[in-house]
């Protein structure tokens, strides 16, 4: 740098108000519209991905733990294990019994196979097919349980009517083509018809039940088949004794073989398809960062073809008085300009999928903070990044090459 | 904002001793060879010359968008060996003002705003640029034009806009560089007779012309023969 010289009178130094600079960087946009929207529009597709996956995951997380608050994490299922040579298990007769004696047990009950009967619409449907419904005898606090909730009508209870009745799961009603229960409604089980007096809700943890028609044991006994013992046991603990139950369960139900005893909480299968969802959450993050490295190159490059085409404007500048850092700014601020158009775009259009989607999902829409700042920060960082390079060049430009230019 | 003056403005707008330029390249371009150039304040000076005898490289020059390679060159009281970049920047921004042959106008701009970047650089508010601009407008008998986009100017108006750019920061130098290059003769002659009417007003008018005609109005000329001066009819020596 050289020292003027001490009789040389100071000259105020060349200025460019930051309102100033971003007006000189919006020009570009300005003039080159379409241009300057398609360039952006690759960041607005990689930060519109990231936001909607990230929403999307959180929203569906979220409706995720409100379920599991809703049902509990403190049921457990046992099941006689259907091990080889075992053939389809059941569990001892007093099993109910013995697992109610263990002390955090709030509630359990059993649910009986019936492998005789099965469930029709009427008595004319030839008897093969089955549409892959089961008859299932249960204990009357078996609802109770699990904490299920009916559509209509009633569950089974202790005052049983002299006549055969039936509580159908939601996915059994639905394939037998009954939505209400304004008229009477029959099925035929067995040999007999059976009043359809109750439909359930559809249970989230443990679907066997969608898919059964219910019948007390005792109606069972009476009119389908008799000998039946358990072959499933519901029970609901003590949210904080969950793991110690599950431990003791196994030699409660069969203290001769507890091996052949299978003990299961349903709520884990739940957070395994919300770990499967994470995994893939993150692929989707990832294809999202591609987007996002793609529409910064693509800045990038326009910014490059701009500064070439614009080679005159900055000798101009540079004869107003504009210093390299005013021309390399002006560029710069139009990178970030364009980046940040992108970005805004892309946080609007991930929030716009996410709600969407998670209305047609019957979610609450839940978009993290993190995800939009987030988005906008990187949306930043990536036009700071794309914008360096041109904004150099154009500083470099040399104004008297640029004002020979025609 | 308050810029600091020379504190008696000097005499002499330009002064060049000895001044060359050379062009890397091989061999070398030798576009100036020892050119002594004296401008006192107030002068309307012509520079002619055949293409390639370096009147732009003079120029620019003199306009301190580039160095001499050799050579003394004084402008508006400065030496510009002793100035660096960010300093002949600010000159440029107080002192000069530039006409070129191809107006460059930006695009996006109405005719009011061209006229205001004039000053973008000297850090005065948008809005005090606006009514500077309004007022240089109406000087070069633009006034009517002012919220016109530039693309919309015929080329004698889109000169005018740029001189008014020019002029907007009242400079003590204005260079054209064929400034009716683009025109028309008519359209030519009246953007002539707008820098006589500036240079009666004090301004120094320096202007690069091919034209003959045009040159032989001026009250001096200055021409150009393979990067020396072949004749200064200004020349007091
Ligand atoms: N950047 C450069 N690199 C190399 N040579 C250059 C460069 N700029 C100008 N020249 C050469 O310097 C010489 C003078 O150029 P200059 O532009 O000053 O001429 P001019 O008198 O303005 O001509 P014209 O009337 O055609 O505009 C020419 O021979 C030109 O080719
Ligand atoms: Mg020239």
């Amino acid at each position: 740098m050289t020292v003027e010289a001490p009789e040389q009178p100071a000259i105020a130094p060349s200025r460019l108000a930051p309102a100033d600079t971003l007006r000189a960087a919006g020009i570009g946009l300005r003039t080159r519209r379409l241009r300057s929207v398609l360039s952006a529009l690759g960041i607005m597709i990689g930060i519109g991905a990231m936001v909607a996956v990230l929403g999307l995951s959180e929203s569906s997380k979220s409706d995720l733990l409100a379920q599991l608050d809703r049902l509990g994490t403190n049921m457990l299922q046992v099941q006689a294990g259907t091990g080889i040579g075992l053939g389809p298990g059941t569990l001892p007769e007093d099993s109910t019994a013995m697992v109610s004696r263990v002390g955090p047990v709030d509630t359990v009950a059993s649910v009986r196979d019936v492998p005789s009967a099965r469930v029709f619409k009427n008595d004319f449907v030839p008897s093969g097919q089955t549409g892959g419904l089961s008859v299932l005898a249960a204990d009357t606090n078996l609802m109770e349980t699990l904490q299920g909730s009916m559509t209509a009508g009633i569950f089974l209870d202790e005052a049983s009517p002299d006549y055969p009745v039936t509580v159908l799961g939601a996915v059994a009603a639905e394939r037998l083509g009954i939505r209400t229960l304004d008229q009477p409604t029959r099925v035929w089980i067995g040999n007999e018809w059976f009043t359809v007096v109750g439909i359930m809700e559809s249970l989230d943890l443990s679907p066997d039940l969608d898919r059964a028609a219910l019948v007390s044991v005792q109606a069972a006994e009476t009119y389908l088949e008799e000998d039946l013992v358990p072959t499933t046991l519901y029970v609901r603990t003590d949210p904080v004794s969950v793991d110690e139950v599950r431990g003791v369960m196994a030699a409660t139900v069969n203290p001769e073989n507890p091996d052949q005893v299978e003990v299961t909480r349903p709520s884990d299968a739940l957070e395994a398809r919300e770990a499967a969802e994470s995994a893939l959450t993150n692929l989707f993050l990832g294809l999202g960062a591609v987007a996002l490295l793609v529409g910064g190159v693509g800045i990038a490059n326009v910014m490059v073809i701009s500064v070439l085409e614009r080679r005159g404007e900055i000798g101009l500048r540079r004869a107003l008085g504009a210093t390299k850092r005013h021309i390399s700014l002006q560029f710069l601020g139009e990178s970030l300009l364009l980046a940040s158009i992108g970005g805004i775009g892309g946080v609007l259009l991930g929030s716009l999928v996410t709600a969407g989607y998670a209305a047609l999902q019957g979610w609450g829409v839940l978009i993290p903070t993190v995800a939009i700042v987030g988005g906008l920060v990187a949306a930043l960082v990536i036009g700071a990044v794309a914008g360096l390079y041109p904004a150099m060049r154009a500083a470099r430009v040399s104004p008297t090459d640029a004002l020979r230019t025609l | 904002m308050m810029l600091t003056q020379p504190i008696a403005p000097p005499q002499t707008a330009l002064s060049l001793r000895g001044v060359t330029k050379e062009y890397p390249g091989t061999p070398p371009v030798r576009a100036l060879r020892g050119v002594d150039l004296t401008i006192e304040n107030g002068e309307f000076v012509s520079i002619v010359g055949p293409s390639g005898s370096g009147k732009s490289t003079l120029l620019h020059i003199v306009g301190t968008l580039d160095r001499a390679s050799a050579g003394d060159v004084h402008v508006a009281g400065f030496d510009l060996a002793a100035l660096n970049d960010k300093s002949l920047s600010a000159l440029r921004s107080q002192h000069l003002g530039f006409v070129f042959q191809q107006f460059f106008l930006l695009a996006g701009e109405t005719a009011l705003d061209n006229v205001a970047d004039g000053m973008l650089y000297t850090g005065r508010p948008l809005a005090r640029r606006r009514e500077m601009a309004t007022e240089a407008l109406d000087k070069v008998g633009l006034a009517s034009r002012a919220g016109h986009m530039a693309t919309k100017l015929s080329g004698g108006e889109r000169q005018r806009v740029a001189i008014a750019r020019a002029l907007i920061g009242n400079p003590r130098i204005l260079l054209a560089d064929e400034p009716t290059g683009n025109l028309d003769s008519k359209t030519g002659a009246s953007i002539v007779q707008l820098l006589e009417d500036l240079n009666e007003e004090g301004t120094t008018i320096v202007v690069i012309t091919h034209d003959r005609e045009i040159a032989d109005g001026f009250p001096r000329q200055v021409s150009l023969l393979d990067g020396e001066i072949e004749h200064d009819s200004g020349d007091r020596r």
